[in-house]
């Protein structure tokens, strides 16, 4: 072959590749298990909306697949002093609809999102800690806090932002529809009228339940999508889910049911994508009441809560086998927690390791604890909340039996479940807690501080459980504005609260999993979101 | 009309029973089954309800193989550890208590009413046929969810809410049968002695009425069971602590495609087994019972 | 006739208010939506501002005389999940759970009349007993295990049929509808079969005691003493009289279909109405559940109306309303 017959076949073929590939690449078809109920970006806080907004809308922060911060609308954010910070936006970005971006529309955001109405879990917390916003110029502001906000960047990193102009002009355009810009309701973003942002594609059509269909956004500032189009269809049905992604009607999926991880990936066709997630499932034991609901000795007698000593906590965490369940229950799609975030997310400790499988030890730690016979519980849990949750909580009832705690299980749909939990009908409750921010520090306090209603503190601290060194560690440590020294301080905290007073039992870490057919990459998210701009092919 | 029951020589029914092979099986195979679930703690290898007795290290066995212990399981084993056989046999016992008993609770309830209805006449048994039509005039599928929905999960819950499904067919079917024995002699005879009302309805007119309703009881029971399974398919049943055959179903049906097949086939072929022998049983003795068919 | 009409809808008044308040009442009792929809870590706070946004604070009675009030407009509420009208949200479903019973239907009457047929024609032989055993086996069956077996044999195991979802559609009048595009009738195969088993089962029966009492009937003896094919008298005679009956217990049994489409909605992934009404029921969506009775009841009544006015029309010895 001459050179130039060779280049002119290296030429033809690479055209016929890219012709190829950009065929391929042009819809990218997905089916997820949970899709949005709303195309509002502030009606639900929920990971599936949360998920789905992260297409078409931007946020000031955005976070990468293993939940650090990057710049996203705002190119900076620095501390002014304890109580400021300032805000330097991105330059030259427009909304779908051509609407420039600006510091006016940040400043409108946030005055929407405690004003949305009918919205059942608003997303109020991440402004509540901004008491003033202050436009510099376009593309500059400065946020004023009541206390020191040392996690307010994560904050921002959840909600997106809208265009004040769009919504002006079609409030303008439809006067009769809300009193104000900021009291709109959800269904004018469910028609797409206000569906619109800064994302990575623009929305084309959607409706509940139905399958929402992106167009890419070629402008995007991070760089246009890998696909022209994408279709995201909702199918809850795990076993629907997969067969659609094996019979080839959708690319990729999300929540690949455990038990099918091994023969999918054995499967040459196809790719599976995973990783540690955010979400820790603990148990939580009342260890506050004197008698407890569901402690009862032996003889069916009511006892003192056993619960409140920390031997008989550490017997529990020791009686637990939790290599075999994530092996066996989980089918490996679960590493053992020895804390309430993996090791390497911020403010997670790097020596808190799981507490060591030991039955004759909790045996004994028990024995010492006044209890040689053990006593009897209930172990309540949901049904339909976690990954095989009730399949868990019957190995846990299994492990505890065995040191002589006798256990019942007693399992319920989340729709009732988590009412009674926080009403405190329970004594020993199987839980999960995803952190959204990806950081231990507020995890901690919402779940182990001394409950205070006022203060906000212990707002999940389901057990009531109480150590006022903790209290005192975890205030200190939510107030330092430094990072490093922050997630020394919560990893200190932790190591103290779970390592030696077992105010919570973590039982493991779920993992993530995506599967797509071969030619497809993606970065997997410990946020379980499944982002479109971050898949592309091979 | 009808030749009533009592007339007929048991001899002769017996031997309308035995003529067909399928009856016959159904009924060896129900037999089977009602002596399976009565007795399944003694023939049980292993009682799945005691989380002691189960280990989640032999989780997810094949069937035939062993665990570590040396245990052989039949069917296999779940993700806790627990003998599909056993559990199955267990399963079996929850499912017939749950249909049977829903089922009688609702013959007693349909009968009464139906009985009173015909016995006493006029506006009580307009009103209680009005209510009777309306509610069979929506599938008792949809009747179950609501009320399943309203009540909330647990045995007793289920029972009851096959119950309030069910009653409405026994009272129809009582009511007519009693509205044609009424006006017999004996009846009257009754009557004329100046029995009780109480003591007419339940000594004289309920035993004539049953005939036809035996068959209806065979075919609930099959019914309630199914339908039970489906509920707690759809998880809006009976707790996972204690498994039905239907639950049993739904909880492998999300293994299926990781090949996992006993979670899901074992369990329901026992299912589909007990309601084909009731219904192979109910269906023959229909076609005994009624005179119509039972030229031919 | 007048008098029917008004008693049936004073009837059907009567199940709508029992039907909404029972629905009102029993899932009150079950639980606060709220706990279900709001983030875990909410703060006690942010939990009363959502249960007052959603009007849960009020006392159960003014929430459901609100809900009468707005009722009788017409407006039976917004879905607590989707802020949207829950009447909208089941109606752009009832579509695609229409189609699904109508193709079972269709399905169940094409397979049954000829098994039926024949069985009845040839009554004792062994094709008429397997027949009859196999309705029994069909009768037994539970639709949802045999949706799992189905799956499992032609999606799993097969691969000639997919496993879930609608497919392709086309619209007509703003309709979405599967039967009309050739993705779409491979995916509504599966679903509609599983329905259609348990009523496949019920035609043929009803067909073939139909057929075996007319053709042991005076008029077939008359028409077989003139000389009648017996094709004909099949044809034309016995096959139109057997067809009142099936067609009267098709209608009622349209319903059952309806209601049992929520099982083979949620195996196939099929996105119709029960799919909807199984979510709304586990996250106490209550607008959605109300709604979705409220309107199933109204179907109901149309139907079993549809069904008594046919049945007059078709047998003259009927009328509506009169006494007999």
């Amino acid at each position: 072959m001459t050179p130039r017959k060779t280049g002119r076949f290296l030429l033809t073929s690479a055209m016929l590749l890219a012709l190829a590939t950009a065929a391929q690449a042009q819809t990218l078809r997905v089916g997820i298990a949970t899709g949005p109920t709303s195309l509002d970006p502030h009606f639900h806080n929920l990971g599936p909306n949360n998920a789905a907004m992260r297409n078409v809308y931007d946020r000031l922060i955005h976070m990468d697949a293993n939940m650090r911060l990057q710049p996203g609308l705002a190119v900076s954010w620095t501390p002014l002093d304890n109580t400021s910070w300032q805000i330097n936006l991105r330059e030259g970005v427009t909304f779908h609809d051509g609407t420039p971006f600006g510091a006016e529309d940040v400043a409108f955001t946030i005055s929407r999102i405690p004003l949305v109405p009918n919205s059942p879990s608003a997303l109020t917390r991440f402004v509540s800690r901004i008491s003033a916003v202050e436009v510099v110029d376009s593309h500059t502001l400065i946020l004023r806090t009541t206390n020191p906000s040392p996690l307010l960047p994560n904050d921002l990193a959840q909600f997106s932002i809208l265009s004040l102009e769009t919504t002006e002009a079609y409030l303008a355009a439809n006067p009769g529809i809300a009193p104000s810009i900021t009291e709109i309701d959800s269904s004018h973003f469910n028609s797409g009228a206000l569906a619109i942002g800064t994302g990575p594609f623009r929305l084309v059509s959607w409706a509940p339940g139905d399958p929402m269909v992106l167009s890419a956004n070629s402008d995007y500032w991070g760089g246009a999508p890998a696909f022209a189009d994408a279709v995201v269809r909702p199918i809850p049905n795990d076993a629907a889910r997969l067969a659609a992604l094996l019979s080839g009607d959708v690319d990729l999926i999300d929540g690949l049911p455990t038990a099918d991880i091994a023969s999918t990936r054995a499967n040459s066709a196809f790719n599976v994508f995973e990783t540690p997630s955010n979400l820790a499932v603990y148990l939580h034991m009342d260890s506050d009441r004197e008698i407890s609901p569901f402690v009862r000795g032996l003889d069916g007698s009511e006892i003192a809560n056993p619960l409140r000593d920390v031997r008989v906590r550490q017997a529990m965490s020791m009686a637990l086998n939790r290599e075999a369940i994530a092996r066996v229950i989980m089918d490996g799609a679960a590493t053992p927690a020895g804390q309430m975030l993996a090791p390497g997310f911020a403010g997670a400790s790097d020596t808190l390791a799981a507490t060591a499988f030991d039955p004759d030890g909790a045996r004994a730690l028990l024995a010492e604890a006044g209890y040689p016979d053990g006593f009897a519980i209930t172990l309540n849990g949901p049904n339909d909340r976690y990954v095989n949750d009730e399949r868990i909580a019957q190995a846990v009832a299994q492990n505890l039996s065995r040191i002589g705690i006798r256990t019942e299980v007693s399992v319920e749909p989340a729709s009732t479940y988590f009412g009674a939990a926080t009403r405190l009908e329970y004594s020993v409750m199987l839980l999960g807690w995803g952190s959204s921010t990806g950081e231990q520090g507020s995890t901690l306090d919402s779940l182990l501080r001394t409950h205070n209603s006022e203060l906000g503190h212990g707002g999940a601290n389901r057990g009531r459980f109480s150590d006022a060194r903790f209290d005192e560690m975890i205030g200190a440590a939510m107030q330092v504005l430094d990072e490093t020294e922050r997630n020394a301080q919560v990893a200190a905290a932790a190591e103290y609260v779970i390592g030696e007073r077992f105010g919570v039992i973590p039982i493991h870490f779920q993992m993530n999993f995506w599967a797509a057919r071969q030619g497809i990459t993606m970065s997997p998210r410990a946020d379980n979101y499944t982002v479109l701009s971050e898949i592309g092919t091979r | 009309m009808s030749i009533p029951f009592r007339d007929r020589p048991l001899g002769m029914f017996i031997a309308d029973f035995v003529a067909n092979p399928y009856a016959v099986i159904g009924l060896a195979g129900l037999v089977l089954v009602i002596v399976l679930a009565l007795f399944a703690p003694w023939i049980a290898p292993q009682d799945p309800y005691d989380l002691t007795q189960l280990d989640f290290m032999d989780g997810n066995l094949a069937p035939g193989s062993a665990g570590w212990t040396g245990t052989v399981y039949l069917l296999g084993t779940d993700d806790q550890g627990r003998d599909i056989l056993s559990g199955i046999l267990f399963g079996l016992r929850t499912s017939l208590m749950v249909g049977a008993s829903s089922a009688f609770i609702a013959f007693a309830l349909g009968a009464l009413v139906g009985l009173v209805a015909a016995y006493v006449g006029g506006v009580v048994d307009a009103l209680i046929m009005r209510l009777v039509e309306l509610q069979l005039s929506f599938p008792a599928m949809l009747i179950a969810l609501v009320l399943v929905a309203i009540l909330g999960t647990g045995v007793d819950k289920i029972i009851l809410a096959l119950v309030l499904v069910q009653w409405a067919y026994y009272a129809r079917t009582i009511r007519a049968q009693a509205l044609v024995e009424k006006n017999r002699e004996y009846i009257e005879a009754a009557h004329v002695l100046q029995y009780s009302h109480s003591r007419v309805i339940l000594r004289h007119l309920l035993p004539n009425c049953i005939p036809p309703l035996i068959v209806l009881v065979t075919m609930q029971v099959a019914y309630a069971i199914s339908l039970e399974a489906t509920l707690s398919f759809l998880g809006i049943g009976l707790p996972l602590t204690e498994p039905s055959l239907g639950l049993l179903i739904a909880n492998g049906y999300g293994y299926l495609q990781a090949g996992r097949y006993w979670l899901s086939i074992f369990p329901g072929l026992a299912l589909l087994f007990t309601v084909l022998s009731i219904n192979l049983v109910g269906d023959h003795l229909r076609d005994i019972l009624n005179p119509k068919t039972r030229r031919q | 006739m007048l008098a029917f009409l008004g008693r049936r809808l004073i009837q059907s008044v009567a199940v709508l208010l029992v039907m909404s308040f029972l629905v009102f009442l029993g899932i009150f009792a079950i639980g606060n939506p709220v706990d279900v929809m709001i983030d875990p870590a909410a703060t006690p706070l942010e939990r009363e501002t959502a249960i007052r946004a959603l009007g849960l604070d009020l006392p159960w009675y003014q929430q459901y005389f609100a809900f009468l009030e707005r009722a009788v407009a017409g407006d039976l509420g917004r879905s607590f999940v989707y802020n949207e009208p829950a009447l909208d949200l089941i109606l752009t479903r009832l579509p695609a759970t229409l189609e699904l019973a109508v193709a079972a239907m269709v399905m169940a009457v094409a397979l049954g009349i000829p098994l039926g047929l024949w069985a009845g024609l040839h009554p004792g032989s062994w094709l008429d007993r397997t027949i009859m055993a196999g309705s029994i086996f069909l009768f037994s069956m539970p639709t949802f295990w045999v949706g799992i077996i189905l799956i499992m044999l032609s999606s799993v195991w097969l691969g000639w049929l997919p496993s879930g979802d609608r497919g392709e559609t086309v619209s007509i009048l703003g309709v979405p509808f599967s039967f009309l595009t050739w993705d779409g009738l491979t995916h509504l195969f599966l679903p509609a079969f599983n329905l259609a088993l348990f009523k496949l089962a019920l035609v043929l029966r009803l067909v073939r005691a139909g057929v075996q009492e007319h053709m042991s009937s005076d008029y077939v003896a008359f028409a077989r003493a003139k000389g009648v094919s017996e094709r004909r008298i099949i044809g034309r005679h016995v096959l139109r009289n057997i067809l009142i009956p099936v067609i009267t217990v098709l209608g009622l049994e349209f319903g059952n279909l309806l209601a049992f489409a929520v099982v083979t909605e949620t195996i196939f992934a099929w996105p119709g109405m029960g799919n909807l009404l199984i979510r709304s029921i586990q996250v106490l969506d209550r607008p959605v559940v109300v709604a979705y009775l409220m309107l199933t009841v109204v179907i109901f009544v149309l139907i079993n109306l549809f069904v008594d006015l046919a049945y007059s029309a078709l047998d003259p010895r009927i009328r509506v309303g009169g006494r007999a």
